[in-house]
């Protein structure tokens, strides 16, 4: 009898830690944000009443963000494709018959091991006006000093650069193990056909692991979407506002959600931020899945 | 996928799969020796501006070697934050979670894997569609449930929400679908053992190899997570994210002081990447997701 209830009842216990957690701190928030978007709700006095779609309707004339979201789609562009592209050159080499693999493996992963405040707090430096070694470099080579936080275009390319740096490594490691998996006998018979190198790399390798590559476009679009900490400490005055430069210049979505609700306490606000921020997210990852769709199903 | 199948199914008559690329040539070395350089020349610097003192990071040419100050900014770092109370927060969080997410996703994956029971399958497919959810977009309603509680502040509010993943569980559901043999649980099962004693004594030495890795995999996540403290504990009680942002926001801009900072918070989880590589490249290889 013992046995029995064992049988039937341990397997829930087993596997309810996770439903529990995650219902409670997951599912719970999530869905505790739609609710609250539909209220005037300040982070400390709390609810200040229904007021429908306003929070939506003020969010949508709000000038600001709007600039956030340019901002963050701008970001994503210029760190996500060149990194795709750097990271297929990268597995590619080190898909090659290497002495001394693990080390160039794990030399490229370093930079994803380490803490991205870490990485911020450094590139800031890099990149600073007055004593950045980029400005140096710039120097030397007869360049006036740029003020990199300072405008849009080049604040983004900084940030980008510390985007690109972290994961560049990581997705090569994702394609290698996919270049792997792709069957010898293909890289033979495009020889045979008098297929040089590179051209045996678009034509066989790229179509084999494009399922990869959508996967790793549909986590980079993921991650690109909700780009905090980089832009947040790339400039250090002021980095616990989130306003993202003096103009806003660097300011992306999720560092006005948590301008709104941890600065300026409008709780409400910045849970419409979040719905609208998921919404988009939902989106990219709706269009990313119909592409992979139809690229596999077309071979 | 399918390869993976074809490869099993298939006796090994075939050779070894020769890399794609060809041979390894002088000029992929050069490359990839620039690529590693540039990898790893930002902490290289870090290094350099840490041993520094800030009249030598304010001249013309940036200092490229390594200067003799190493131990008076760490000294600085520790006079003028909480960043020694700061490391055994990071510790102490980073630790707790590794150990709770394997040991609650070695459960539910071990559960999934070789146990039967009504709705598995709804379940699982539940877990593995949990992972899309962000739950960095829930933050204000979590925020104010750890208000609710008692937690802001404090380290609980890092700790609980961490200790089971959907990563992890579908993570430690392949493990032991690899590495546990069926027939063992059910023999097991047979002699009348109960669950627990075979999760104890069949799956988990099985599984520990996975295990290990999931939970480094844990403890750098854990280490290196910023949104989340950063909103819920407070400059006097930090993790380690949290003390160098708050040395990083200050009006007057210490370079040296904030990278000595940030060595000292990349340093532990450096070692354990440099003494395990193998390990980690060889999990993200096996399709890590970004955690």
């Amino acid at each position: 009898m013992r046995g029995r209830l064992d049988r039937h009842l341990t397997p829930y216990l087993f596997v309810a830690p996770f439903f529990v957690l995650f219902a409670v701190f997951g599912a719970y928030p999530l869905l505790a944000t739609l609710w609250m978007s539909l209220h005037d709700w300040h982070l400390i006095n709390g609810d200040g009443g229904f007021i429908g779609l306003a929070n939506y309707s003020d969010l949508f004339a709000d000038p600001d963000f709007w600039n956030a979201l340019v901002n963050t789609l701008s970001l994503f562009v210029i760190s996500t494709v060149p990194q795709l592209f750097i990271a297929l050159g990268l597995a590619a080499l080190l898909n090659t018959k290497l002495r001394g693999r693990t080390f160039w493996r794990a030399g490229v992963l370093v930079p994803n091991v380490v803490s991205v405040v870490a990485v911020a707090l450094v590139f800031a430096q890099v990149f600073g006006r007055d004593f950045g070694i980029v400005n140096w470099l710039l120097g030397l080579v007869g360049l006036d000093p740029i003020d990199w936080p300072a405008d849009v275009w080049s604040s983004h390319l900084a940030i980008a650069a510390i985007v690109t740096w972290r994961w560049t490594g990581y997705n090569a490691l994702i394609y290698l193990a996919a270049m792997q998996a792709v069957p010898n006998d293909l890289y033979e018979s495009a020889r045979l056909d008098g297929a040089s190198t590179w051209k045996a790399f678009w034509t066989v390798t790229v179509p084999m692991i494009r399922p990869t590559i959508l996967f790793t476009t549909v986590v980079s679009t993921i991650g690109g979407l909700q780009l905090f900490a980089e832009p947040l400490l790339f400039e250090s005055k002021g980095a616990s506002t989130g306003t993202g430069g003096s103009d806003r210049q660097y300011q992306t979505i999720t560092m006005y959600l948590y301008e709104k609700g941890f600065t300026l306490f409008d709780a409400g606000s910045a849970a419409t931020i979040a719905w609208v921020l998921f919404l988009i997210v939902a989106l990219f990852a709706l269009i990313n899945f119909a592409v992979v769709r139809r690229t596999v199903a077309s071979r | 996928m399918t390869t993976t199948t074809a490869a099993t199914a298939v006796p090994r008559r075939r050779r070894r799969a020769r890399p794609a690329g060809g041979r390894g040539k002088p000029l992929s070395y050069l490359l990839l020796a620039a690529v590693l350089a540039s990898s790893v020349f930002p902490l290289y610097w870090t290094f350099v501006v840490a041993s520094s003192d800030n009249s030598a990071i304010g001249e013309a040419t940036p200092p490229l070697v390594p200067g003799g100050n190493l131990m008076e900014n760490i000294s600085r770092v520790f006079d003028s934050s909480e960043f020694s109370l700061a490391l055994m927060n990071s510790a102490i969080v980073a630790t707790t979670v590794a150990v709770g997410n394997v040991f609650f996703s070695a459960l539910a994956g071990f559960a999934f894997a070789r146990l039967r029971f009504r709705g598995r399958n709804a379940l699982l497919v539940t877990v593995v569609a949990t992972m899309m959810v962000p739950t960095q977009l829930g933050i204000i309603p979590l925020y104010l449930l750890t208000t609710e509680l008692g937690w802001t502040g404090h380290l609980q509010a890092l700790i609980v929400p961490a200790l089971v993943s959907a990563f992890g569980v579908f993570w430690m559901r392949q493990a032991v679908d690899e590495t546990v043999p069926t027939e063992l649980v059910e023999a097991a099962m047979m002699d009348g053992c109960s669950l627990v004693r075979i999760f104890w004594h069949v799956a988990l030495p099985a599984i520990r190899p996975a295990a290990a890795v999931l939970g480094l995999f844990t403890f750098m996540g854990a280490w290196n997570d910023f949104f989340w403290p950063l909103v819920v504990l407070n400059p006097e009680n930090p993790t380690v994210q949290v003390a160098l942002s708050v040395l990083a926001s200050g009006y007057y801009t210490d370079y040296a002081l904030m990278l000595t900072g940030a060595l000292l918070g990349v340093l532990p989880v450096l070692a354990v990447f440099l003494l395990l590589a193998r390990q980690i490249v060889g999990g993200i290889m096996a399709g890590a997701v970004k955690g």
